[in-house]
């Protein structure tokens, strides 16, 4: 498990780096980093359906970063420096994550340990799926077929996340700037 | 959109054609190996992406891609929930894949009853939305005039 640590500070790293660096097309590549070591840390943890999904939608979230950055402009022009008004705030947030952190680790020692799953229902599905659904992936078996329900709401989330951009970016309704012509 | 370099169109224009069937593969072997309708879907998004930033377009073909790409976006979804009515023409419930389409030889390209078509409506779902999704984001005529 130790190098599940590793990459986790590595991820905090580059999270920092991105926050900070002051070139966006670098800010990017800092967010591909911890976006391609949550792809290695599905590999160790024996998932490789989840780390192709990753793998290839952190490589597209890249290059519509690149993409968008090189059309735009490259400079972080956001000012930073103290504000006093930002204190108390600060603080409050700071006193919350402690809390936060404090009950959850309380909640997280009454979990079972990792790999022991309560829920009895999964030996089932790996005992049962190639069996009843004829797939030899147990993975889709369960997305697709025991639990069909859960991805006909998770397209109907796509669709309707597809169709807001669509709105949104649409020329046609759009007043002033960008309306003339047709659309 | 402008197009890039000579040596990005070359890259691109090798490499597209391989991306789109390897996203096809993982679609169609999603019942088998790691992968399924998702992650092909995305290759499949990933291959039009690369070839309209690389090549570059005009408004006219912008505007058409744009209404087709939501048009076939729109008929994966409609194919998965077919996917699930047809559980109702085969007599038995909503999404009950087995016993509509029978599992197949286990292991084989055609079997898993349900898996491959409703992998199958997803990889075209995701593809379409994704590349209408890049259009709309990307797309000179939308965001900004080059």
């Amino acid at each position: 498990m130790i190098e599940l640590y590793v990459l986790l500070a590595a991820m905090i790293i580059a999270a920092l780096v991105a926050i900070e660096i002051k070139d966006l097309l670098a800010a990017a590549v800092a967010l591909g980093i911890v976006g391609f070591s949550v792809a290695i840390m599905f590999i160790l943890l024996q998932a490789p359906d989840l780390a192709i999904v990753q793998i290839v939608v952190e490589t597209l979230t890249v290059v519509f970063f690149a993409a968008v950055i090189l059309r735009t402009t490259n400079s972080d022009t956001t000012v930073g420096g103290f504000r006093r008004e930002l204190v108390l705030p600060t603080v409050v947030y700071v006193g919350f994550g402690l809390l936060f952190l404090l009950v959850a680790g309380q909640a997280m020692a009454g979990l079972p340990g990792f790999g022991n799953p309560t829920m009895l229902v999964a030996r089932e599905y790996i005992a049962l799926g190639l069996e009843r659904t004829g797939a030899g992936n147990v993975v889709a078996a369960i997305i697709l077929d025991f639990r069909g329900y859960d991805t006909l709401g998770e397209v109907t989330v796509l669709f309707t996340a597809v169709v807001g951009v669509l709105t949104i970016m649409r020329r046609a309704g759009r007043k002033g700037q960008g309306a003339e012509g047709r659309g | 959109m402008r197009g890039m370099s000579l040596i990005v169109q070359t890259v691109a224009r090798l490499l597209a054609g391989m991306l789109f069937l390897f996203g096809t593969y993982i679609v169609l072997h999603g019942h088998l190996t790691p992968g399924g309708g998702f992650a092909g879907g995305v290759l499949i998004a990933a291959a039009f992406i690369l070839v309209s930033l690389a090549f570059g377009s005009v408004e006219q073909t912008e505007r058409n891609s744009y209404t087709l790409s939501s048009v076939v976006e729109s008929l994966g979804g409609v194919l998965f929930v077919s996917l699930a009515l047809a559980g109702y023409a085969a007599g038995t419930f909503f999404f009950q894949g087995a016993a509509a389409y029978g599992t197949g030889t286990p292991l084989r390209l055609i079997s898993g009853g349900i898996i491959l078509p409703a992998n199958i409506a997803i990889g075209i779902k995701v593809g379409a939305g994704l590349f209408a999704v890049f259009l709309a984001l990307g797309a000179s005529r939308f965001v900004m005039k080059d």
